[in-house]
């Protein structure tokens, strides 16, 4: 291939990516975002104005006057949103940790197990996925409710006297977020954990390192790229998340997820929900950033 | 008295029955399931002693060095360092400091901390640490590289960086794993030099662990020469190359021609051995049972070609045939076909840039050689 064939061939491979961004992400989000500055209305579709190529050009800018950001000073004013964004973030937070304490050292008795069991154990953490989300978060129900198999087990051990009130609190939420997620955390945490060096850690004892002060100085250090990455892939949806509160949440939980639901469903009010839909896009932007910055530094580390 | 090659320092513990070890494996087993690594290996190395274990890969010798750091039990056997057994002491608390292969330096740590690492954890106080770290980045010429992180370096400084770090700690003995494997060759030769000058500087022992027999040879002052978990000869380079003990280590180390026969006469200081193309006349004090198969090797640059008939052609000499001739440079290299048909390596140093009528193929030479020109193996 000719100089200039090649860099064309190489602009166009870019281009991918691109195009793929700007048409399934960057012109969704705009309509959205369009639609939060509108005004509710009954109509179909319910919001106002709209915008119609017959108009011309002087129709366009006359519906463009129409827009404003009231919706957005309206969640401002409501204390209902700013709660469920806040109630989000702190369940998303939490369940991520929690996920975090659990995935770690089952990725790292993955990463020591004997090679030929590896491809074995991976395919056990991916395994829940092969039957619906939807199926696996109802199961929840059945053993998490104060007759299920949970209160039914600790009852005959002699644990408890009474059933435990799991379901319909947060703590159901927080068991369901982690057990939903918790391949998303051990996968990246188990490929940085597989690909390190052991004779670092052998270096490290080497020097006068005990075993768990060189986890601590080596290990864990050299994997925070992979927890950096499960901690993202966990509390970027999780912050979301509108099926494991709905189903396993008490009606007092509050999340943006179903409070989006709502509005989106029972109010009908589409500009209300895009606005929230906006907002919610902006939180999760800021850990986004600051996860590419973390992989950037981390590629430069690698180089 | 006679020596076996140049001398290039008069150090020799292992010579004084009076000297005692500093490390000492006695009847080392090591197994790993159903494979023995190594096989009641016993072996003494001595204070401020340049050691090496040279072998083929699997042969045990990186297992003997990760013994002695610690990283792997011994089955049986006592592993002692200056007077203590150490087989039972974890590595994070032996006096002695390891240079990997892979060089192990930790990626999320600038050069000054790798180097410091042990320090730290050993409490030092930080201005002392800092002190040692400057003058461990002096040592290694590695100054202005202090805060780069090890994959801003090239694979030779590097290198340098992993010597540092395991020199830090003032280790009673350093343990070398294949030290140069991963540097080119001109980069390997300055720096085994180097390596010497260091710690004949320190005053360390150095166990270095190699599977390449020049580095064994330029580097260390002796030699343990392993195959299949034992030790077949621990020498002087100058005593492997020249006197192997078995056909293994003179086959391993350098090239060798071995010609077979049967004792024919013994006693004197002499041997003889008849063989098929010479009838060989070696000094030798051993004195094999008349008519036992003998093997007798004698390195290439030790054999004689020439035209004309050496002035007593019964004796250690054999007329052949050029097979085939390879031009190296610094030697040419002669592969004659004796009259039985096995040929021999013969090698000439070109002392002169022109030669009138060298010696061409097929030409008929004959090959020949000196008394003391080659030994007989003992297996």
């Amino acid at each position: 291939m000719t100089k200039l064939g090649s860099r064309i061939f190489s602009r166009l491979v870019i281009l991918v990516p691109y195009a793929w961004l700007v048409f399934f992400f960057l012109v969704p989000f705009v309509i959205v975002f369009r639609i939060s500055l509108s005004t509710t209305a009954i109509a179909q579709p319910p919001y106002e104005p709209v915008f119609r190529l017959a108009d011309g050009i002087a129709g366009i800018v006359d519906n463009i006057r129409q827009l404003s950001f009231d919706n957005f000073i309206w969640l401002t004013e409501d204390a209902l949103y700013i709660n469920a964004y806040l109630s989000s973030i702190k369940i998303a937070g939490i369940s991520t940790f929690l996920a975090l304490l659990i995935a770690y050292p089952i990725a790292y008795g993955m990463a020591q197990a004997p090679r030929t069991w590896r491809p074995t154990l991976l395919m056990l953490v991916i395994l829940p996925f092969w039957t619906s989300f939807l199926i696996r978060v109802y199961a929840w129900i059945a053993i998490l409710k104060p007759e299920g198999l949970l209160n039914q087990l600790l009852l005959s051990l002699g644990l408890i006297n009474e059933p435990l009130i799991i379901l319909n609190t947060n703590w159901a939420i927080y068991i369901g977020i982690v057990y939903s997620y918790l391949p998303f955390m051990i996968l990246p945490i188990y490929s940085a954990l597989e690909k390190m060096d052991h004779s670092l850690i052998e270096a490290a004892q080497d020097l006068g390192c005990p075993p768990i002060s060189a986890f601590w100085k080596v290990t864990f250090p050299l994997s925070l790229a992979g927890v950096v990455a499960g901690c993202m892939l966990v509390f970027i949806p999780a912050v979301g998340e509108f099926v494991i509160p709905d189903l396993l949440g008490g009606s007092q939980t509050l999340m943006i997820g179903k409070t989006l639901w709502t509005e989106f469903n029972s109010n009908r009010d589409w500009p209300l929900s895009a606005a929230v839909a906006t907002v919610l896009l902006l939180i999760l932007v800021v850990p986004i950033v600051f996860f590419q910055n973390m992989q950037a530094k981390a590629e430069e580390r690698g180089k | 008295m006679k020596s076996l090659g140049n001398i290039r320092r008069s150090f020799a513990p292992w010579a004084d029955p009076d000297s005692k070890p500093f490390i000492s494996f006695k009847n080392i087993t090591k197994k790993f399931g159903d494979f023995t690594a190594v096989d009641n290996l016993t072996l003494d190395i001595y204070h401020r002693e340049f050691f090496a274990l040279l072998g083929a890969s699997g042969c045990g010798k990186s297992t003997l060095l990760r013994m002695l750091a610690g990283f792997e039990r011994p089955t049986s056997g006592e592993i002692i360092l200056d007077g203590q057994d150490i087989a039972g002491i974890p590595p994070y608390r032996r006096p002695v400091n390891m240079m990997f292969q892979s060089y192990a330096l930790f990626p999320h740590m600038t050069v000054e901390s790798n180097i410091g690492f042990g320090l730290r954890q050993d409490g030092m106080p930080k201005a002392e640490i800092a002190e040692r770290v400057t003058q461990m980045l002096k040592l290694v010429k590695l100054e202005q590289f202090a805060k780069r992180k090890p994959q801003q370096l090239s694979g030779g400084q590097r290198q340098r960086v992993a010597l540092a770090r395991s020199l830090a700690k003032r280790p009673k003995v350093l343990l070398l794993d294949e030290p140069l494997g991963a540097l080119d060759k001109k980069l390997r030769e300055e720096t085994q030099f180097e390596l010497m000058d260091l710690q004949q500087q320190l005053g360390l022992t150095f166990v270095v662990v190699t599977h390449d027999q020049e580095e064994a040879m330029t580097m260390a002052d002796r030699i343990a020469v392993m195959s299949h978990g034992n030790v077949i000869q621990v020498a002087t380079p100058a005593e492997i190359y020249e006197a192997p003990n078995s056909r293994f280590v003179a086959d391993f180390i350098g090239d060798v021609n071995i010609l077979e026969g049967k004792v024919k006469a013994a006693g004197n200081g002499r041997i003889e051995i008849a063989g098929d193309d010479f009838t060989v006349r070696t000094v030798g004090d051993a004195s094999p049972a008349i008519g036992a198969g003998a093997a007798f090797a004698v390195r290439p640059e030790k054999l004689k070609v020439s035209r004309a008939a050496p002035a007593d052609a019964s004796i250690n000499a054999s007329e052949g045939e050029i097979w085939d001739i390879a031009y190296l440079g610094d030697m040419t290299v002669f592969h004659v076909r004796l009259p039985s048909g096995k040929v021999v390596k013969t090698s000439m140093l070109n002392a002169q840039r022109e030669v009138e009528n060298p010696i061409g193929y097929d030409e008929k030479v004959w090959v020949s050689f000196a008394e003391t020109a080659g030994v007989v193996l003992k297996d």
